[in-house]
Protein backbone atom coordinates (compact mmCIF):
# COMPACT_ATOMS: atom_id res chain seq x y z
CA UNK A 1 0.00 0.00 0.00
CA UNK A 2 1.32 3.76 -0.66
CA UNK A 3 1.93 5.98 2.14
CA UNK A 4 -0.81 8.28 1.33
CA UNK A 5 -3.00 4.96 2.12
CA UNK A 6 -1.13 4.39 5.58
CA UNK A 7 -1.60 7.74 6.67
CA UNK A 8 -4.87 7.92 6.28
CA UNK A 9 -5.59 4.02 7.49
CA UNK A 10 -3.85 5.60 10.91
CA UNK A 11 -5.26 9.05 10.75
CA UNK A 12 -2.08 10.35 10.70
CA UNK A 13 -0.20 13.45 9.64
CA UNK A 14 3.02 14.05 7.55
CA UNK A 15 5.25 16.61 8.95
CA UNK A 16 8.16 15.60 6.63
CA UNK A 17 8.02 14.24 3.52
CA UNK A 18 4.82 14.89 1.80
CA UNK A 19 5.77 14.50 -1.84
CA UNK A 20 6.44 11.29 -1.23
CA UNK A 21 3.06 9.88 -0.05
CA UNK A 22 2.17 8.27 -3.33
CA UNK A 23 5.89 7.24 -4.54
CA UNK A 24 6.48 4.97 -1.16
CA UNK A 25 5.06 1.51 -1.06
CA UNK A 26 4.65 -0.24 2.08
CA UNK A 27 4.91 -3.94 2.59
CA UNK A 28 6.48 -4.55 5.54
CA UNK A 29 6.66 -2.73 9.04
CA UNK A 30 8.23 -3.11 12.44
CA UNK A 31 7.78 -1.26 15.94
CA UNK A 32 9.62 -0.50 18.50
CA UNK A 33 11.02 2.24 21.03
CA UNK A 34 14.43 0.63 21.33
CA UNK A 35 16.03 1.77 18.36
CA UNK A 36 19.12 -1.16 19.70
CA UNK A 37 16.41 -3.55 18.16
CA UNK A 38 14.94 -1.76 15.20
CA UNK A 39 18.79 -1.62 14.32
CA UNK A 40 20.04 -5.20 15.25
CA UNK A 41 16.47 -7.15 13.92
CA UNK A 42 14.97 -5.28 11.17
CA UNK A 43 15.34 -5.73 7.45
CA UNK A 44 15.75 -2.33 5.20
CA UNK A 45 13.08 -1.36 3.20
CA UNK A 46 10.64 -0.90 6.07
CA UNK A 47 7.99 1.78 8.13
CA UNK A 48 9.08 2.08 11.30
CA UNK A 49 6.56 2.49 14.17
CA UNK A 50 7.80 4.10 17.20
CA UNK A 51 6.79 6.19 20.06
CA UNK A 52 10.42 7.84 20.43
CA UNK A 53 10.33 11.25 18.74
CA UNK A 54 14.44 12.06 19.45
CA UNK A 55 16.81 12.83 16.99
CA UNK A 56 17.84 8.95 17.38
CA UNK A 57 14.24 7.23 15.96
CA UNK A 58 15.64 9.38 12.65
CA UNK A 59 19.29 8.38 12.54
CA UNK A 60 18.09 4.82 13.10
CA UNK A 61 15.50 5.28 10.41
CA UNK A 62 18.11 6.72 8.04
CA UNK A 63 20.91 4.21 8.73
CA UNK A 64 18.66 0.70 8.62
CA UNK A 65 17.24 2.01 5.19
CA UNK A 66 13.75 2.31 6.87
CA UNK A 67 10.99 3.92 4.50
CA UNK A 68 9.60 6.10 6.80
CA UNK A 69 8.34 6.50 10.42
CA UNK A 70 5.17 6.67 12.05
CA UNK A 71 4.86 8.19 15.51
CA UNK A 72 2.55 7.23 17.29
CA UNK A 73 0.64 8.18 20.33
CA UNK A 74 0.71 11.87 19.75
CA UNK A 75 4.50 11.99 19.92
CA UNK A 76 5.90 14.55 17.97
CA UNK A 77 9.61 14.81 16.50
CA UNK A 78 11.18 18.42 17.19
CA UNK A 79 12.04 20.66 14.49
CA UNK A 80 15.24 19.99 13.62
CA UNK A 81 14.60 16.27 13.36
CA UNK A 82 11.95 17.23 11.00
CA UNK A 83 14.29 19.68 9.32
CA UNK A 84 16.86 16.92 9.05
CA UNK A 85 13.89 14.20 7.91
CA UNK A 86 13.44 16.39 4.69
CA UNK A 87 16.76 16.79 4.09
CA UNK A 88 17.26 13.12 3.81
CA UNK A 89 13.98 12.23 2.30
CA UNK A 90 12.36 10.35 4.97
CA UNK A 91 8.54 10.93 5.35
CA UNK A 92 7.77 11.06 9.08
CA UNK A 93 4.17 11.05 10.39
CA UNK A 94 2.54 11.52 13.45
CA UNK A 95 -0.78 9.89 14.66
CA UNK A 96 -2.33 10.21 18.30
CA UNK A 97 -3.33 6.28 17.97
CA UNK A 98 -1.30 4.08 20.49
CA UNK A 99 1.19 1.28 18.98
CA UNK A 100 -0.85 -1.36 19.28
CA UNK A 101 -3.86 -0.04 17.28
CA UNK A 102 -1.89 1.25 14.41
CA UNK A 103 0.01 -2.55 14.31
CA UNK A 104 -3.29 -3.94 14.26
CA UNK A 105 -4.75 -1.78 11.59
CA UNK A 106 -1.69 -1.91 9.54
CA UNK A 107 -2.05 -6.15 9.81
CA UNK A 108 -5.47 -6.31 8.62
CA UNK A 109 -4.65 -4.39 5.69
CA UNK A 110 -1.89 -6.78 4.64
CA UNK A 111 1.32 -5.26 6.13
CA UNK A 112 3.26 -7.91 7.06
CA UNK A 113 6.08 -7.97 9.85
CA UNK A 114 9.79 -6.55 8.82
CA UNK A 115 11.57 -8.68 10.81
CA UNK A 116 13.93 -11.78 10.73
CA UNK A 117 12.66 -14.01 12.82
CA UNK A 118 16.29 -16.39 12.16
CA UNK A 119 17.82 -13.15 14.43
CA UNK A 120 15.75 -13.37 17.30
CA UNK A 121 17.00 -16.58 19.31
CA UNK B 1 33.73 -15.38 14.23
CA UNK B 2 36.34 -15.91 11.03
CA UNK B 3 40.55 -14.95 12.20
CA UNK B 4 41.23 -12.29 9.88
CA UNK B 5 43.37 -10.63 12.02
CA UNK B 6 45.68 -9.35 9.58
CA UNK B 7 43.14 -8.13 6.78
CA UNK B 8 42.98 -3.66 6.82
CA UNK B 9 46.38 -3.23 8.22
CA UNK B 10 48.15 -2.24 5.03
CA UNK B 11 47.73 1.27 3.20
CA UNK B 12 44.09 1.70 2.56
CA UNK B 13 42.82 3.41 -0.56
CA UNK B 14 40.87 6.13 0.93
CA UNK B 15 40.86 7.18 5.03
CA UNK B 16 37.88 9.41 6.56
CA UNK B 17 38.09 10.61 9.98
CA UNK B 18 35.37 12.20 11.59
CA UNK B 19 35.08 14.04 15.51
CA UNK B 20 32.37 13.16 17.65
CA UNK B 21 31.05 14.92 20.43
CA UNK B 22 30.03 13.19 23.60
CA UNK B 23 26.88 13.86 25.08
CA UNK B 24 25.76 15.70 22.30
CA UNK B 25 22.68 13.39 20.95
CA UNK B 26 21.23 15.79 19.00
CA UNK B 27 23.94 15.35 16.60
CA UNK B 28 24.14 11.85 17.57
CA UNK B 29 23.96 9.71 14.62
CA UNK B 30 25.22 12.27 11.90
CA UNK B 31 28.59 11.12 11.67
CA UNK B 32 27.46 7.54 10.66
CA UNK B 33 25.23 8.91 8.15
CA UNK B 34 28.03 10.85 6.31
CA UNK B 35 29.59 7.79 6.36
CA UNK B 36 26.94 5.88 5.16
CA UNK B 37 26.54 8.82 2.26
CA UNK B 38 30.39 8.32 1.65
CA UNK B 39 30.02 4.37 0.77
CA UNK B 40 26.73 4.98 -1.26
CA UNK B 41 29.34 7.33 -3.45
CA UNK B 42 32.48 4.48 -3.96
CA UNK B 43 29.27 1.99 -4.91
CA UNK B 44 29.43 -0.91 -2.36
CA UNK B 45 26.55 -2.84 -2.11
CA UNK B 46 23.22 -1.52 -0.37
CA UNK B 47 23.75 -4.32 2.32
CA UNK B 48 27.58 -4.00 2.95
CA UNK B 49 26.78 -0.45 3.36
CA UNK B 50 23.63 -1.28 6.17
CA UNK B 51 26.00 -3.22 8.18
CA UNK B 52 28.72 -0.83 7.71
CA UNK B 53 26.50 2.03 8.50
CA UNK B 54 25.10 0.05 12.07
CA UNK B 55 28.13 -0.80 13.06
CA UNK B 56 29.52 3.00 12.80
CA UNK B 57 26.18 4.08 14.45
CA UNK B 58 26.35 1.74 17.43
CA UNK B 59 29.98 3.09 18.18
CA UNK B 60 29.45 6.22 17.22
CA UNK B 61 26.38 6.69 20.09
CA UNK B 62 28.72 4.72 22.49
CA UNK B 63 30.89 7.61 22.12
CA UNK B 64 28.08 9.96 22.68
CA UNK B 65 26.22 8.65 25.18
CA UNK B 66 29.90 7.44 27.48
CA UNK B 67 32.56 9.26 26.38
CA UNK B 68 33.62 12.98 26.59
CA UNK B 69 34.83 12.63 22.54
CA UNK B 70 36.09 10.72 19.89
CA UNK B 71 37.23 9.71 16.77
CA UNK B 72 35.61 7.64 13.70
CA UNK B 73 37.72 6.92 10.57
CA UNK B 74 36.44 4.55 7.91
CA UNK B 75 39.36 3.10 5.97
CA UNK B 76 38.58 1.20 2.38
CA UNK B 77 40.83 -1.44 1.64
CA UNK B 78 41.10 -3.71 -1.46
CA UNK B 79 39.44 -6.51 0.39
CA UNK B 80 37.66 -4.75 3.25
CA UNK B 81 36.20 -1.97 5.04
CA UNK B 82 37.58 -0.84 8.38
CA UNK B 83 36.17 1.44 10.79
CA UNK B 84 38.47 2.57 13.59
CA UNK B 85 37.04 4.52 17.12
CA UNK B 86 39.19 5.87 19.29
CA UNK B 87 37.63 7.81 22.28
CA UNK B 88 38.36 9.63 25.71
CA UNK B 89 36.36 8.88 28.34
CA UNK B 90 35.58 6.22 31.32
CA UNK B 91 36.69 3.21 29.23
CA UNK B 92 35.60 -0.20 30.04
CA UNK B 93 36.26 -2.12 33.31
CA UNK B 94 35.37 -5.86 31.69
CA UNK B 95 35.18 -5.77 27.33
CA UNK B 96 34.05 -9.54 27.62
CA UNK B 97 31.05 -8.77 29.81
CA UNK B 98 30.01 -5.27 27.94
CA UNK B 99 29.89 -7.86 24.61
CA UNK B 100 27.17 -9.99 26.46
CA UNK B 101 23.66 -9.17 24.45
CA UNK B 102 21.94 -6.94 27.53
CA UNK B 103 24.62 -6.15 30.01
CA UNK B 104 24.22 -1.92 30.38
CA UNK B 105 25.53 0.74 32.59
CA UNK B 106 22.95 2.82 30.91
CA UNK B 107 21.44 5.75 32.44
CA UNK B 108 17.63 6.42 32.36
CA UNK B 109 18.26 9.46 29.86
CA UNK B 110 20.28 7.26 27.55
CA UNK B 111 17.55 4.58 27.26
CA UNK B 112 15.07 7.29 26.79
CA UNK B 113 17.02 8.06 23.69
CA UNK B 114 16.38 4.31 22.77
CA UNK B 115 19.81 3.45 23.28
CA UNK B 116 21.20 1.73 26.51
CA UNK B 117 19.87 -1.53 26.51
CA UNK B 118 23.37 -3.64 25.83
CA UNK B 119 22.82 -4.33 22.54
CA UNK B 120 25.32 -1.64 20.73
CA UNK B 121 28.79 -4.23 21.01
CA UNK B 122 26.53 -7.54 20.20
CA UNK B 123 25.27 -4.92 17.46
CA UNK B 124 28.60 -4.07 16.12
CA UNK B 125 29.93 -8.16 16.45
CA UNK B 126 26.95 -9.03 14.79
CA UNK B 127 27.41 -6.91 11.43
CA UNK B 128 31.57 -6.85 11.57
CA UNK B 129 33.49 -9.97 10.46
CA UNK B 130 35.92 -8.98 13.07
CA UNK B 131 35.84 -6.51 16.02
CA UNK B 132 38.35 -5.72 18.46
CA UNK B 133 38.35 -4.24 20.94
CA UNK B 134 40.83 -2.44 23.63
CA UNK B 135 39.71 -0.24 26.97
CA UNK B 136 41.64 1.44 29.59
CA UNK B 137 39.75 2.37 32.64
CA UNK B 138 39.83 6.12 33.53
CA UNK B 139 41.54 6.75 29.65
CA UNK B 140 39.21 5.58 26.88
CA UNK B 141 38.49 2.56 24.38
CA UNK B 142 39.39 1.91 21.25
CA UNK B 143 37.31 -0.53 18.42
CA UNK B 144 38.19 -1.63 15.17
CA UNK B 145 35.44 -3.30 13.18
CA UNK B 146 36.67 -5.10 10.23
CA UNK B 147 33.96 -5.80 7.00
CA UNK B 148 35.43 -7.99 4.01
CA UNK B 149 34.25 -6.41 0.84
CA UNK B 150 34.96 -9.56 -1.46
Amino acid sequence: MTLRAVQALLEARTVAGQRFLDEVTIETAGAADLMSDVLAYSRSGTLLLTGLASAQSLSTADIADMKAIIYVRGKQPPAEVVAQAEARGIPLLCTTLGMFECCGRLYQAGVKDDGDASLRR
Amino acid sequence: MPACDAEGTGKPLLRQGYAVQGGDFLAGGTVSTRIKDLLKEIGLSPALIRRAAICCYEAEMNVVMYARQGTMTVEIHPRELVIRVEDEGPGIPDVELAMQEGYSTATDFMRSRGFGAGMGLPNIRRNADLLEIESVVGRGTSLRAVIRLV
